[in-house]
């Protein structure tokens, strides 16, 4: 899980990966955007073969929601 | 896996026509939000555009594309014995667009024609199709003409589809030649993705109903009726990089391509940042890869013989070139194709 999240924080480029943890709401990141929604499927897809789509993205409320989902579909 | 080959059919040239009213997304744009974000993920800074009081179909930008290409090539119009059209704006439900352009065109009534309902991947689809149709000789001269009007099926309202656009159509002129080298495709569809990218009513299974008519707000900057385009980016994006890379490594292997011969990947132009990451998974250099989304945004199953027109004219004109060119989209629907050009017939763009 922590090394998801430094991806997530990665793909995201956030600096301060202290600040979030698998119960981060990531929708309300100040990063969030429709950029990064895009950056994540690319990471997801680079760093575990998996396909996810918009709708995954959508029902994801926190990060460990995003791991889950991603495993999911690899 | 449908990995094909066909073999006795060279592209002898390729055109492409484009609506002359330019629509700059720096204006268009700014109704919703930072034009400098939107063209950093997008590449699209300007679209070609039809305008609603005099609009143009598909079928007259590929006649304007054609009608240049067979000049260019001296081609007879009675020798032309194979057209066919890709388009998701056809002129009319029946009959099909490509007997109105036998017509238009002024080919002879022995002609073969036939109208493909494909977007993005349409161009490489078509290629497989009229290869497929003359490569046995029955047709010495054909068309594959390519184009859409994007621009009248999406929301003018909704700022995922409408700045991404554009209007074009391409026509790409195919001769019988037992001299020719073979051309390789590797094809795929998921009909599973069909709501991807749909435009919902008007057809058969949700016919027209004055509700069609009613645009809704979906979220702030999407409105759009259900006889508009509705495309969910994430999925597609998803899709894209992960399909587009694929087939075209699977062409290389499975037909044993040596991948630093060939001079041109030419792939759907969808959006810049998609159309990077997947180059990047490909490991391609730049200056292998063209682009003319900036000036023309996505144009559909025009895009990959835009691109190439517009970009590498004078390699076309006088080089011999080996090509991969890639569509995936709407479907999902996506394929690869290789292919070689020598000094083919190739005018400039054409402004209608």
């Amino acid at each position: 899980m922590k090394n998801f999240i430094e991806k997530f924080a990665e793909a995201l480029e956030i600096d301060n990966v202290e600040s979030l943890t698998a119960d981060t709401n990531f929708h309300d990141l100040d990063e969030w955007s429709s950029l990064a929604a895009l950056s994540l499927i690319a990471m997801a897809d680079e760093e575990y073969d998996a396909a996810i789509n918009g709708q995954d993205i959508r029902n994801a409320v926190t990060i460990e929601d995003l791991y889950n989902v991603i495993n999911s579909k690899k | 896996m449908a990995f094909l080959q066909f073999s006795n059919v060279r592209v002898a040239g390729m055109s492409a026509a484009v609506p002359n009213h330019i629509d700059e997304n720096k204006e268009t744009y700014s109704r919703w939000g930072d034009y400098n974000e939107y063209v950093a993920t997008t590449g699209v800074e300007r679209r070609r555009v039809t305008l609603p009081d005099n609009p143009l179909c598909s079928s007259d930008l590929c006649v304007a594309a054609a009608e240049r290409l067979i000049d260019e090539l001296g081609w007879e119009r009675g020798e032309i014995d194979g057209l066919v059209f890709v388009t998701q704006s056809p002129d009319y439900i029946l009959p099909a667009t490509s007997c109105v352009i036998q017509e238009r065109l002024g080919l002879s009534s022995d002609c073969y024609t036939l109208d493909i309902s494909l977007g993005c991947s349409g161009w490489v689809y078509a290629l497989s199709t009229i290869a497929a149709l003359m490569q046995t000789g029955g047709i010495r001269k054909g068309l594959l003409l390519a184009g859409d009007t994007c621009s009248r099926m999406v929301s003018h309202d909704d700022k995922s589809a409408f700045p991404l656009f554009g209007d074009a159509g391409t026509a790409t002129a195919l001769v019988y030649d037992e001299n020719a080298a073979p051309m390789l495709f590797a094809m795929h569809t998921d009909g599973k993705g069909k709501g991807v990218i749909i435009i919902n009513d008007g057809g058969f299974r949700t016919p027209f109903t004055l509700d069609s008519l009613k645009q809704e707000v979906l979220e702030e900057g999407i409105e759009r009726s259900p006889l508009n385009v509705a495309m969910d980016g994430m999925s597609v994006f998803s899709f894209a990089i992960s399909k587009a890379p694929k087939s075209v490594n699977e062409l290389i292997e499975h037909f044993a391509l040596d991948k630093d011969s060939i001079d041109y990947f030419s792939f759907h132009q969808a959006n810049l940042f998609m159309n990077e990451k997947i180059r990047s998974k490909l490991k391609l250099p730049a200056e292998k890869v063209p682009y003319c989304i900036r000036d023309f945004g996505n144009t559909s199953c025009a895009s990959i013989p835009l691109a190439l027109v517009t970009q590498c004219q004078s390699d076309l004109q006088t080089k011999p070139l080996r090509h991969i060119a890639c569509g995936f989209g709407v479907g999902l629907s996506w394929g690869s194709v290789y292919f070689e050009s020598d000094s083919i017939a190739c005018p400039g763009l054409v402004e209608i």
